[in-house]
Order: structure tokens, then sequence, then C-alpha cells
């Protein structure tokens, strides 16, 4: 059995954020990079498959150069291989062109099994994995928080709003990851000195045999900014009868919400 | 040339269907392009009058017992095709669970962009869109030019607004020919009564300063009382006294209530990002330099095990319960 793990480099969401000198996009110099928490689950299922049945657990990532330094983290994890589908840097694909390039690089990959992240932390566009499993024409399930595996069908609880559902997917499927499927492990220190002799493929669209032309986005931003939304912020003063009898007033009479 | 609006439904339609026709109307009047709906499930049946006011003319309703629950391989051919049909230049859709992996499915399949989880839709020549990115600390203004321009609107952003059009006309259609390759095992319904934290129009988290998991009732009784749901901190999860579908937060779920009641929850950025747009943000904390008081519009600064049932008591009183 193979599994494919697509991950995503991001830059910690815990990082202060700058619009850039453009209007249109963040300043990323100086952020530091992880790999989206979404897909450090993915990871984490894969190889906990890959005890239990054994398996040949790929980590696939598309970007810049520096991907393979979440790749090297997810092979740390206990991944047997890598891919780096190098994207020159700037290149402003949106989700539709990486989604494409995943796929035709995937596909050469021949995976029985993909995982992903449910979304990325940095564009939040959630929606790669979903097209990925499209373009490939795979059965496929979203926002996963139980796995189960045989050799020829993955059976998954799903999140939905207002409960969830079990489905059963054939093999070769998609499945995309939620908090709650695992708890992702730490690498151990002789885990991370074996990563580092482990292979990373290099990938790039030339050799995938497509055109940048073809990847390109059929949307612009048009501009960034910082939330800037105005609260009142008024903390109320009196005994807690007096603040509570002023609260349920201003949200009642000010507010009109209750 | 059309917009189309696709409905969520969850047994009858849920209220993010009616935002999403809402958001789809202004763009089909600003465009001069008709709007029309699409409902995918077991069966429309009488809310079809309750989509008067929007000036859709006509709702597809694709209906089997087989369309229930959503599955890629039953709903995604249904949207192509109609997309393809009708000539869609704009799909809309709800930021649901089912709504986000219906429509990146569904764009992925026609090869277009689509705009997840926008807080705003315009029209401009072209669909603009809204959308918060890095977990609600930027937000990006964007512009779909390649048609059809797909995006989700995040529940609860838009205000249903209705004029004197009359109900559309239902074109009733069967489930598509298609092999279903995945196959729905069980579903399990949260217990009735219960409000789902997403579309919830007043949700009261807990967050750490509720000390411990057996004082959830304090909470419980304050949603009982206002219809709100129940939501939770990532610290509260963490520290596993409430499961996860009630973690409020970027690694949680995202909301906009009109009011978002927060007590104990110190506020923590990846706090904000599941409850930042919300209309209004109360905060009960004993902490008065706790980050959650930076970006209230009302604070109290307090024991919430004394402040939540005095408020409870309050709102009783008031409302009449």
């Amino acid at each position: 059995m193979k599994i494919v793990v697509l991950v995503k480099r991001v830059p910690d969401t815990a990082s202060v954020f700058k619009v850039a000198s453009d209007g249109r996009s963040v300043e990323l110099d100086g952020l530091k990079f992880v790999m989206s928490p979404y897909d450090e689950h993915a990871v984490e299922e894969a190889i906990r498959l890959k005890e239990k049945m054994g398996a040949e657990v790929i980590v696939l990532s598309a970007g810049p150069p520096e991907c393979k330094e979440v790749i090297r983290s997810a092979l740390a994890m206990g991944a047997d291989a890598g891919a780096h589908l190098l994207l020159p840097g700037d290149t402003g694909y949106a989700s539709r062109g990486v989604a494409e390039a995943l796929a035709v690089a995937a596909k050469t990959l021949e995976p029985d099994l993909i995982l992903a992240g449910k979304q990325a932390v940095d564009d939040d566009a959630a929606q790669v994995p979903e097209r990925v499993a499209e373009l490939l024409d795979l059965p496929h399930a979203s926002i996963v928080t139980r796995l189960e595996c045989t050799a020829t069908a993955v059976t998954v609880d799903c999140e939905v709003e207002g409960g969830q559902f079990t489905a059963e997917l054939p093999l070769p499927a998609l499945v995309t990851a939620q908090k709650g499927l695992n708890t992702p492990r730490y690498p151990t220190l002789p885990n991370i000195m074996k990563a580092k002799k482990k292979e990373i493929r290099e990938l790039t669209l030339d050799k995938l045999g497509l055109s940048g032309d073809r990847l390109a986005a059929g949307m612009t931003v048009t501009a960034m900014a910082l939330p800037r939304q105005q609260r009142l912020g008024k903390i109320l003063d009196g005994d807690t009868a007096q603040r509570v009898k002023e609260l349920v007033r201003a949200l009642r009479e000010d507010e009109k919400v209750l | 040339m059309s917009i189309l609006a696709i409905l969520e439904q969850r047994g009858g339609l849920k209220p993010c269907a009616y935002e999403t026709l809402s958001a789809a109307a202004t763009i089909a009047k600003a465009s001069g392009m008709p709007l029309r709906a699409l409902y995918i499930g077991a069966g429309l049946g009488e809310d079809a009058q309750s989509l008067a006011g929007f000036g859709a003319a006509t709702v597809y309703a694709y209906e089997d017992p087989e369309l229930t629950h959503f599955t890629p391989d039953a709903y995604v051919p249904i949207v192509v095709g109609l997309a393809r049909e009708l000539d869609a230049k704009v799909i809309l859709g709800s930021a649901t669970s089912v709504g986000k992996a219906l429509c990146a499915s569904v764009a992925g399949r026609l090869g277009v962009e689509l705009a997840q989880d926008c807080t705003a839709v315009a029209w401009d020549s072209a669909l603009a869109a809204t959308k918060p990115l890095y977990a609600g600390k930027v937000v990006a203004e964007m512009r779909l030019d390649a048609t059809p321009a797909m995006a989700t609107l995040r529940p609860n952003v838009v205000r249903v607004e209705r004029n004197e059009t009359p109900p559309p006309s239902v074109v009733q259609r069967g489930k598509p020919e298609v092999t279903l390759r995945t196959i729905i095992r069980d579903v399990v319904s949260a217990a009735a009564g219960t409000v789902e934290l997403t579309e919830a129009k007043i949700v009261v988290s807990g967050g750490r300063g509720l000390g411990d998991p057996k004082h959830w009732p304090v909470l419980q009784s304050l949603c009982d009382t206002l219809g709100a749901a129940l939501g939770a901190s990532r610290a509260a999860v963490d520290a596993g006294w409430i499961a996860h579908p009630h973690q409020v937060g970027q690694t949680g779920k995202v909301v906009s209530p009109d009011v978002y009641i927060a007590c104990g929850i110190s506020g923590a950025i990846q706090h904000q990002a599941g409850m930042r747009t919300a209309r209004l943000i109360v905060a009960i904390n004993k902490d008065p330099d706790a980050p959650i008081f930076k970006i209230c519009d009302y604070g109290i600064v307090g024991d919430l095990f004394e402040i939540v049932p005095a408020l409870n008591e309050e709102f009783r009183r008031v409302l009449g319960k």
C-alpha cells in the first residue's frame, strides 16, 4: 500500500502579519514557517497506518525550495520519502493551478490513499485536496476525525454541522484530516538524523509536462488589509447586579440583538 | 447566462441557504443576469414557497432519497451539469463543511477559481469577494475574472433581504446516472434542540476560567435561556473538558453570531481567529488584562461563577422565561 500525504509550508499563524508595500500581499520576510497544522494530522495518520498494516508513506509538497524543510519534518516523524514539486517563487498560482500541478505529481506516485490537511492555515483556501481528488477521479471525504483502513477500502467519520456521518470509500481514495483525528508525534532525535538520509525527489513543472500558462490564476487579489473592526470596548462599572442589568439593557435597547 | 445559488439543506433548508440566495440576488441584480437556485436532497416540498422574495424564477430540485446526504459522487455531477446547462457565470454556496467540500469539488471539475469562506461578495463587472486569510489577521479583496466564478459565504455574515417577488417555479429532477462509490454507513445528528455553533445567532463560550468540566452547566443554562450554542476555547478542548466540535478558533470553528459571549476566555490570537467577525463581543473574565477585553464591545471584569448566573437570571426576567 502506498500513501501520499500532501503538505504545505505556511507562516506560523502566531506571527504578526504586515501588508507588503504593494498593498496586495503579505510581507513574508522574517516570518517563521511551519508545516500547516492540519497536514501534521495527515502525516501522523499515514505513519500510524504504516505501523499498523505496512505502507510506504510519501510526502508531497509544492512550492519554493524551502518546502523541503517541511518535507524533512514529515520524514522525521516517520514518512519514508519525499517529493518536492518546485514552484518558482511568486508564481501567483491560485488553488486551481496548484491543485492541477499536485494532481499530476500525485498521479506519478500511484497512491492507494492520499491524505491532506482539511485546509492550510495561510490562505485558508480549503479546496486543494478536493480538487486533486476530482482531477484524479477519486472518491473523497473531507474533515475526517476517525479513519480505518483495509487493503481495499477506507472508512471515515466526517464532521459536519449538526453531527457527523460515517462513510466507506473504495481505494484509491482521498481523505482530509481534521484536528481530533490523532495527536501528531514529535520527531525523536534518532528519527531526525535518519530523516536527513531519506530521499526527496525533485519534480518540476517541465518534468511533469505542465505549462505555467495553464496554471495561471483566474483571480487576482486587488487589496489586502488588516481587519479594522471598531469595537466599543466598554468595560462596565458597578456591582454585579448593576453591571448585569446594564449589559442586558445595552444588548436589548442599544444593540437590539436580544 | 445566469447566477446560480446552491441551497444548503439538512432535512429542511438551512438559514444559510437564504443567505446564499440573498447574496446571489444582489449579484444577479447588479449584473443583470437571471438568478437560479439549486436544491439537492430528499425533497424540497413546501420549502419552495419560502424562496419567495429573492427574484429567483426557477429552483432546480434534484430529489431522491439517495441524495439526502452529501457525497461528492452524487452531488458534484449535478452542480457541474446544471452550471453548464444554465451557462452560470457565478456560482455561490455556503461555507459549511458540506458547502465548502462541494464547491471545492465542483471548482476542480470545472477548472475554475473559488474563494471559500467569504465575508462579502459583490459584482463589479466580475465577482468580487472579501475573504479573511491567515486566521483572520488579514483580509483580502479578490476579483474572480474567469467564469464561472465561485464563492462560498460564511454563515451569518449576509443579511437576508427580500422583495415582493413570488416563489420560484420548481423544476423537479431525479438523481444523476452515476456510480456512487462512497457509501454512507451511518449518520449521527446532534441531540434535538441543540443549536449548531456556526449557525447560531448567539454563542456562549467557556475557557480555562471555567476551572473544571463539571461547571459547563453554568454556561449551558445561559445557552438554554438565550437559545445559544455552546462554544469553547482551545484550552478547554485540549484539557479534555469538552469535545472538539465545540471549539471556536483557528483550529476549530469560525463563527459570526450576532452576539458572542466569552466567559473565562483570555482571547488568544488562536481564539480570535474563530470569533473576530461576530457582530458584538461580550467578555466576562476575572483578569482585567486579558486580551479579550481589547477586542470586546462590552466587558465585565469579574468571577464568571458570579456574573453568568446573575446574567442568566436577568435575561430570564426580561425575556419572561
